[in-house]
């Protein structure tokens, strides 16, 4: 831990967490849509995208949310007000609360959960429950439509996702996302300790299904059925307007950042160098100066792993919603299990 | 000859979206920022329609071919002087008003074709935007000076009758 000159009292401490959360959370989301959703995408489709907004555009984001709080927020006369209302904030706080347990460096948490793993999974299957009740209060068929098709597409890569992790928990022995990130940096691989071991190399299946899940879990194209704009208008959100369609907005891209954060944790390392670079041995012989630039070798890799998830996006069409349960049911989950049953038996044999 | 191994579908579909990346950055985008730049549209491009005020004969074939009626023709008949010399005064309509409302115009070109005198032309002029839908009504004379902009008709096929 480190030893501050300054004793920061209680409430200070928790002021700098919010500040440190709202951080964490909002600034990978600006960056993911100005970097992808407006640049790369449009550099994709042979355009430029935004370019009035401030230099090259940058500052697009900041009108188009301003035009958002301009606007009136509706709510349809048959709606389920109250839950109509709470919808989009259960499905950000959801974000929020996922942020928490992920480790930024070795002393840059905000909470040390013995099972963070396990508490990443569960919180980050609450926002299903905003999407759903956002999608029935709404008294329209398409919200109520796009409700239920992300309720089951949630829920069946929910599944293939934990078992995809189990892999990566066998393998470093723990649950502790700090834990598996010491694992990574601390062990070798080929003999080469300086590579460490990112378990991207010998859980690539678990990589793979992970991050076809979490492409599932964000609703993104080819998995975007739930929004499916040529089907259901917007789905879930087909009713919302102004502010609230924002939440949404900023929750989706959010999680998007949250979710690699996680990812580059399990598989790619996390904020850590090979601890063998500086000689260090554990976890309390990290120098403090990784507390700066762990946050931005995290930063570096959910960028990159943002990339892939938003390429993937722009590239493919959408699935068919029964080729989208088969595709979960069918051949992820029987994947993710042999995947589990040999690791199980090389970390036991080996 | 050895066939080429084939690079699975998807993968492919990723290298698409990728090269057109780097070809967007580096050759820039094949769009054009547009009140910075500016095309030009093709010779023929249907952007407005032009009235010569001379040829119309107020017939009014083209209002009733018109499939949105934004075109409103009213004309009165008066007597004009004899062509030749001894003749007698000939009997024309006088177009009073020649309206096309371009907030219900759709761009068929059905009152060009349909015209028989010659009266109406494309012109490939496209910036009349208006902030008052009302001032997207062209009156006669505004559509009389978009035949500035009409681009010389094409020379005709060889052998074609010349009228």
């Amino acid at each position: 831990m480190i030893q501050l000159a300054v004793e920061i009292p209680y409430w200070g401490q928790s002021l700098l967490r919010v500040l440190g959360g709202l951080v964490a959370v909002l600034l990978p989301a600006g960056t993911i849509v100005y970097v992808f959703l407006f640049k790369m995408m449009s550099f994709m489709q042979s355009r430029l995208g935004p370019m009035e907004a401030g230099p090259y555009g940058s500052m697009q984001l900041l009108a188009e949310v301003s035009k958002w709080l301009q606007k009136e927020d509706i709510i349809p006369e048959n709606a389920d007000a109250k839950i109509f209302k709470i919808a989009p904030i259960i499905v950000l706080a959801s974000t929020f609360l996922l942020v928490v347990v992920v480790p930024f460096g070795p002393d840059a948490w905000f909470t040390d959960f013995q099972a963070g793993v396990f508490y990443a999974l569960a919180i980050g299957s609450v926002s299903v429950i905003g999407i759903l009740i956002a999608g029935w209060s709404s008294a329209n068929k398409y919200s109520y439509l796009g409700g239920l098709r992300a309720a089951g597409q949630l829920i069946a890569y929910e599944l293939p996702m934990v078992l995809a992790v189990v892999g990566v928990v066998i393998q470093a022995g723990s649950m502790n996302l700090q834990q598996i990130v010491v694992a990574q940096n601390t062990q070798e691989i080929f003999g080469l300790d300086w590579i460490g071991l990112p378990f991207v190399l010998t859980q690539f299946v678990g990589f793979l299904i992970f991050m076809i899940a979490v492409q599932a879990e964000l609703t993104q194209a080819p998995f975007d059925m739930p929004i499916a704009e040529s089907e259901l208008v917007s789905g879930y959100m087909t009713e919302y307007s102004g502010f609230r369609f924002l939440i949404f907005f900023i929750g989706e891209f959010a999680t998007a950042g949250v979710f690699a954060f996680i990812a580059s944790i399990l598989f790619l390392g996390g904020w850590g160098v090979p601890f063998s670079w500086f000689g260090w041995e554990s976890l309390d012989q990290v120098e403090n100066w990784m507390n700066v630039v762990g946050p931005l070798i995290m930063l570096s890799k959910m960028m990159l792993l943002v990339g892939i998830i938003m390429w993937v996006r722009f590239s493919y069409p959408r699935f068919r919603e029964d080729q989208l349960q088969r595709f979960a049911w069918k051949v992820l989950i029987p994947v993710s299990l042999a995947n589990i049953a040999i690791t199980a038996i090389l970390k036991v044999a080996v | 000859m050895p066939a080429k191994p084939k690079v699975p579908g998807l993968i492919k579909g990723l290298g698409v979206t990728m090269g057109t990346m780097f070809r967007t950055a580096k050759n820039g985008a094949n769009t054009v920022q547009y009140p910075h730049v500016k095309e030009t549209p093709p010779v023929r491009a249907r952007g407005v329609i032009a009235l010569r005020e001379d040829n119309c004969t107020a017939c009014m074939l083209c209002a009733r071919s018109c499939p949105d009626w934004c075109i409103y023709i009213e004309a009165h008949k008066q007597l004009a002087p004899p062509r030749r010399a001894g003749g007698k005064p000939r009997q024309v309509n006088h177009l009073d008003r020649f309206d096309i409302d371009y907030a219900l115009c759709m761009y068929c070109g059905i009152c060009v074709e349909v015209c028989p005198f010659d009266a109406l032309f494309w012109s490939p002029e496209y910036e009349y935007s208006e902030p008052h839908i009302a001032d997207l009504l062209h009156d006669k004379s505004k559509l009389g000076e978009w035949m500035e902009t009409v681009p010389e008709a094409p020379e005709l096929e060889a052998g074609a009758q010349k009228k």
